[in-house]
């Protein structure tokens, strides 16, 4: 068991699982606190525009979806701030046509042979040092973030109007949340995959949910159960040979259904 | 002349406003003074809503003025403490009491994580004068309809304002949280003036000192002048009874 521990490959997944469940716990928080998961659901598979583009130009893939997929978030940010009401209509609308152009780009790329499942479906051992380095200076962006703008991110979060009322720039907030979760989301998408991001940023943030009393605790409670959901998919995925994303995933939504049946059981008695 | 005279604190003057090319206020004249416990009511449409947005900024003034405390109105609200009129939002957000009392002054935020001590003292002291001192930890979550309204009225004072704005405030709340909220607001009022939007008459009316009717134009009455013309032994007007007054005194 302890010497796969040796392995630089297992031990970069293990940062990198690390590094992303907190990041997700507490951008995941903010996406769900703002419901915004259709929102960064459409990120995601816009961001797929981006891993198309960069495949095509030969730029490194985390750049260009991460650059594609800030656009996308900022083009949802803009068109989502005045026109609540149209929001499913754009929301949908960047989802498909990020995935298209992404399609697109890679019938375009010559001798395209890149396993389209990795990203898809992540591909948590294939993690590099350079991939590291993005995760940790993104975890370390977020952090600075939340840690000086807490309050501020705090009071747009829960009531957005009286916010704006009290003079907080609620755009520029709200922007922010979407950026940070499209970046979030990139970093996300090389654990558990394209698929499945949606699902790291809200099973473990509903269990924190339920047994938090501030945005704060939920924000860490979140990254605490993500990064076991990481660890324990990873073991797994590693041990029976499966894909990471989809062990990862699995493990998440059984402990979810374990969660539910135990906190329902307790308000019963 | 009035030697004791009170302290004018709303100055809306020949205040119209108009979406696209619809006319929804003419004219409005209003002083409101910092003792003055003030009903807006009127009909849905009638220009109730578009009044609070003018007065809070939200809406740019097109025509006319409104001054708060002598001042223009600007875009921030630290001497209105506005209390918006659904409440139920992000019911489930994990959140304290305390905390939402904390939002409704930014000035005193710090640049750092954490709440100042200074903050949490001034936040209990408003949670006591709204009697919810004891629910200062809990979730907002675990409320009732009627005691969150008390929260999000503390958020309001907690800026200190000389005016206290409610749009509805019991619109979402059982007979008796209604009344509840209605004494708190009659105790407030002894400190700040209160200005209630409101469509529900009678337990409005018996609070209030002075009633503004809107449907596009105002028209304004002191109710204490007018409660002496009736005949009201038990201290309640019925709406009827309103309704009479105010066509009687319709200008």
């Amino acid at each position: 068991m302890l010497e796969i521990l040796s392995y630089e490959f297992i031990q970069n997944a293990i940062i990198a699982g690390l590094l992303v469940s907190f990041a997700a716990g507490i951008i995941g928080s903010l996406i769900v606190v703002n419901r915004m998961v259709f929102l960064a659901g459409g990120i995601a598979h816009a961001a797929y525009g981006g891993i198309g583009i960069a495949i095509f130009t030969g730029i490194p893939i985390f750049l260009g979806t991460s650059i594609f997929a800030v656009i996308a978030a900022l083009l949802m940010a803009l068109v989502t701030i005045n026109q609540r009401d149209k929001i499913d209509i754009f929301i949908g609308l960047i989802w498909a046509v990020g995935m298209a152009i992404g399609i697109i780009f890679i019938d375009l790329t010559p001798g395209y042979n890149v396993d389209l499942m990795g990203y898809l479906f992540g591909s948590i051992l294939a993690v590099n040092d350079s991939d590291l380095y993005f995760m940790g200076f993104l975890f370390v962006v977020i952090l600075l973030v939340v840690t000086f703008k807490y309050r501020y991110i705090l009071a747009v979060s829960y009531d957005s109007e009286y916010a704006g009322l009290s003079g907080i720039n609620v755009k520029f907030y709200y922007t922010l949340i979407l950026v940070l979760s499209a970046l979030t989301i990139v970093v996300t998408m090389k654990i558990v995959g394209l698929i499945l991001v949606i699902a790291l940023l809200t099973i473990p943030i509903y269990i924190a949910q339920n047994i938090s009393s501030s945005l704060y605790s939920m924000m860490i409670i979140s990254g605490f159960i993500a990064s076991f959901f990481t660890m324990v998919g990873l073991y797994l995925s590693y041990t029976f040979d499966l894909t990471s994303g989809a062990s990862i995933i699995l493990v998440s939504a059984f402990s979810l259904i374990v969660f539910m049946i135990i906190s329902k059981l307790r308000k019963k008695s | 002349m009035q030697i004791n005279k009170n302290l004018l604190v709303v100055e809306i003057e020949n205040l119209s406003f108009a979406y696209d090319k619809e006319l929804v206020l003419e004219d409005i004249n209003l002083n409101v003074y910092d003792k003055d416990f003030l009903v807006l009511i009127g009909p849905n449409g009638g220009g109730k809503s578009t009044l609070v947005k003018l007065v809070l900024g939200i809406n740019h003034i097109q025509d006319g003025s409104i001054k708060i405390l002598n001042k223009p109105v600007g875009k921030s609200i630290p001497s209105v403490g506005y209390v918006a009129q659904n409440t139920n939002i992000n019911i489930n957000f994990p959140i304290k009491v305390i905390e939402v009392v904390m939002m409704g002054d930014n000035s005193r935020i710090s640049s750092v994580f954490g709440y100042k001590k200074e903050e949490i003292s001034h936040a209990m002291e408003i949670l006591r004068q709204v009697g919810m001192q004891d629910f200062a930890k809990q979730k907002i979550s675990s409320l009732s309809g009627g005691q969150r309204q008390r929260v999000m009225i503390a958020r309001a004072l907690y800026s200190n304002p000389k005016i206290l704005l409610l749009d509805e405030p019991t619109s979402s709340i059982d007979v008796e949280g209604q009344k509840q909220i209605y004494e708190l607001l009659k105790e407030l009022n002894k400190k700040v003036c209160i200005i209630v939007v409101s469509h529900d008459l009678s337990i409005t009316l018996e609070y209030a000192t002075k009633v503004a009717h809107i449907n596009k134009k105002l028209s304004y009455h002191d109710l204490n002048s007018l409660k002496k013309e009736f005949d009201t032994n038990s201290g309640h007007i019925c709406e009827v009874e309103l309704l009479e007054m105010l066509s009687r005194h319709r200008c």
